[in-house]
C-alpha cells in the first residue's frame, strides 16, 4: 500500500484502527540469494537496493533483536557531507543526494529536515582548516559557507559570544545538511524492502558461518537453523569483530561506547545542528522539542552499551561553555551504542578475504548519515562484485598498503579518531 | 568506572589514559608490524589492557577488564 493524502484521509474516517503492519515479521526459509546479517539501517538499506537497484529480491537480512533495537535508534540523526578527503568525501555526498530524494524513493516521511549544519571556530588556525575543509567540499560541487562572527551571531543569538577563552570567530555552515528521523529511516526501508519481497527475520542471532570444504561461504547458522546463502554481507557495526571471528578474521577495528543525550521538550531554540570547535559538544533539536546532543566517545573498549560519568560530564561542560541557556533544561535520557572505532576513522565496504563474505563496517561514530549511500554502495559491491565509484577507497587493504582515510590525522589510535 | 592503580590505589579513570589491549607485542621484523599496529582481536569479555597514570604515579599499568561489563578484575605494573 502506497502512502498518500487520499489513504490517509480514508483512514482517518475510521479513526487510524486499521492501519496494518508495515513490512511482514519473516520466518527464515531455508535458503536465499544473499544474506546480510544485521537489520540496522545499512543493513536495510543494502536490502532495499539490493532489491530496487539490482533486480535481486530472494534477500533475507538475519537481526538478533529487533528492527531499530541497536546504532539505528542510538544515534544522534544528523546528516552532512562536510568531509575534506577525497576518499571520503564523494561517498557522502552520494549520500546527501539520496537523504534529499529519499521519502520519495521510500513513500515514506523520514522528517529529512536540511536545516543546516555549522561547525563553529575559536582560533585563526582553525579557520584556516575550516576554509580549506570548505574549499575542498565545493571543489567536490558541495556546498559549504565560511561565515563570520556576525554571520554567526546572526543565526544563533543565544551563544556566550563573550567567552573569553573560546571566542566564537566564526564557522563553517553546510545548508544543505540537517537531521532525519532516524526510526522513520529505519522503518521506511524496512517496509519498501519488504514490499519488494526482502524477508525482514528479527529475533534471529548468528551463531556461525557455514562454509563448503573449500572454505567458501555457503550460509549462517542462526538460533532459528541454518540459513543457505549465496553471498552473505555482513552490516553490523559495533559487533564487527565479534562475527568476522567467526571466519577467522581479525579487523582494523576496535568496539567504544558513545554515549548521547536529549533534554525534555522545548520551543524551538536551535536553528539546525551546531558544533562547539574547541571542545567536543553538537546539539541539535528535535521535532519533538528535545534538545539532543552528544561528544566525545569515551575512549576504551567497551561492548556494554552504556558510558560512564565523566563523558557526560564533559559533554556539558562544552554545552555550558557554548551556550549557557540550556543549563535551564532537564536531562531526559541518555544512552550508549557501540561503535566500530577504525583504525583510521574511515569506514570499510569491501570482499572479506573469504569468498563469498562481503564486509561493511568500521563506521565510527558517523555512520547514521551514511546510512543511504552505504547501503547503496554495499548493494553495488553484493551484486556486482565491484566497488560502486564512490566507494572504491573504503577497501579493507589500506592499511596495509598505507591507503588511508584519516580525517584527522591520528594515527592508528581509534580511540582518538 | 575506578581504577585499582597499584602504586596511588583506587582512582578515576579520568586521571588515566588508555592505550588498548596489552595482548599486542612489538614485532621485531617489519613483516609483521602491520598485524601489531591495525588488527585487534575486539575482546568482548575479560581482556588485559593497557592504562597510563597521566595525573598520578605516571606508571604504566595493566588492568584486567571485562569489556561487557566494565567490571575491573585487578591491575599490575605494565611490567
Amino acid at each position: 500500500m502506497r502512502f498518500s493524502i487520499f489513504n490517509l484521509a480514508a483512514h482517518a474516517l475510521t479513526g487510524h484502527r486499521r492501519w496494518t503492519p508495515s513490512w511482514r515479521d519473516a520466518s527464515p526459509k531455508a535458503g536465499y540469494d544473499v544474506v546480510i546479517i544485521g537489520g540496522g539501517g545499512h543493513g536495510l538499506a543494502t536490502a532495499f537496493y539490493l532489491a530496487k537497484v539490482h533486480g535481486i529480491t530472494n534477500v533475507a537480512i538475519v537481526e538478533k533483536g529487533w528492527i531499530g533495537g541497536g546504532n539505528a535508534g542510538r544515534n544522534t540523526t544528523i546528516i552532512r557531507s562536510n568531509y575534506g578527503l577525497p576518499g571520503n568525501e564523494p561517498f557522502y555526498e552520494w549520500s546527501m543526494k539520496l537523504w534529499e530524494g529519499l521519502e520519495q524513493a521510500l513513500n515514506y516521511n523520514a522528517m529529512v529536515s536540511q536545516r543546516g549544519v555549522l561547525n563553529l571556530c575559536h582560533s585563526d588556525a582553525q579557520r584556516d582548516a575550516y576554509a580549506r575543509r570548505g574549499n575542498a567540499m565545493r571543489l567536490h560541487g558541495v556546498d559549504a559557507e565560511l561565515l563570520d562572527r556576525n554571520q554567526v551571531r546572526a543565526m544563533a543569538p543565544f551563544m556566550n559570544f563573550d567567552n573569553a577563552r573560546f571566542p566564537i570567530q566564526g564557522g563553517l555552515l553546510q545548508p544543505r545538511g540537517g537531521t532525519a528521523r532516524h526510526d522513520a529511516v529505519n522503518w521506511g526501508y524496512a517496509r519498501a524492502a519488504s514490499a519488494l519481497g526482502v524477508d525482514i527475520i528479527q529475533n534471529c542471532e548468528v551463531t556461525g558461518l557455514l562454509t563448503d570444504n573449500q572454505g567458501a561461504m555457503t550460509g549462517v547458522e542462526t538460533n532459528r537453523g541454518p540459513i543457505r546463502a549465496g553471498k552473505v554481507g555482513m552490516a553490523v557495526a559495533g559487533n564487527s569483530s565479534r562475527l568476522a571471528a567467526m571466519a577467522g578474521l581479525r579487523l582494523p577495528i576496535e568496539s567504544h561506547v558513545l554515549q548521547a543525550f536529549v533534554s525534555e521538550g522545548l520551543k524551538p531554540v536551535i536553528p539546525g545542528v551546531i558544533t562547539f570547535g574547541a571542545g567536543h559538544f553538537y546539539i541539535s533539536q528535535s521535532d519533538k522539542g528535545g534538545l539532543v546532543f552528544g561528544g566525545d566517545i569515551d575512549g576504551y573498549n567497551s561492548y556494554a552499551q552504556r558510558g560512564n560519568l565523566p563523558v557526560v560530564q564533559d559533554v556539558c561542560e562544552g554545552g555550558m561553555a557554548l551556550m549557557p541557556m540550556i543549563g535551564r533544561a532537564r536531562l531526559l535520557r541518555s544512552w550508549g551504542g557501540i561503535v566500530d572505532m577504525s583504525m583510521d576513522g574511515s569506514p570499510i565496504i569491501d570482499h572479506a578475504p573469504v569468498p563469498g563474505l562481503y564486509l561493511n563496517a568500521g563506521w565510527c561514530y558517523g555512520g547514521f548519515k551514511a546510512t543511504p549511500a552505504s547501503g547503496w554502495c554495499f548493494a553495488h559491491l553484493l551484486a556486482t562484485d565491484t566497488a560502486h565509484e564512490t566507494a572504491t577507497a573504503f577497501r579493507l587493504d589500506r592499511f596495509a598498503t598505507g591507503d588511508l582515510i584519516d580525517e584527522k590525522g591520528q594515527g592508528a589510535h581509534p580511540n582518538l579518531h | 568506572m575506578r581504577i585499582p592503580c597499584p602504586h596511588c590505589g583506587t582512582r578515576e579513570s579520568q586521571e588515566f589514559v588508555y592505550r588498548g589491549d596489552a595482548a599486542p607485542v612489538r614485532p621485531a621484523d617489519d613483516g609483521a608490524m602491520f598485524d601489531y599496529v591495525y588488527l585487534r582481536d575486539n575482546v568482548a569479555g575479560v581482556m588485559r589492557e593497557h592504562w597510563y597514570h597521566a595525573q598520578g604515579c605516571r606508571q604504566w599499568i595493566v588492568v584486567t577488564r571485562d569489556t561487557r561489563s566494565h567490571a575491573i578484575d585487578h591491575a599490575e605494573f605494565a611490567r
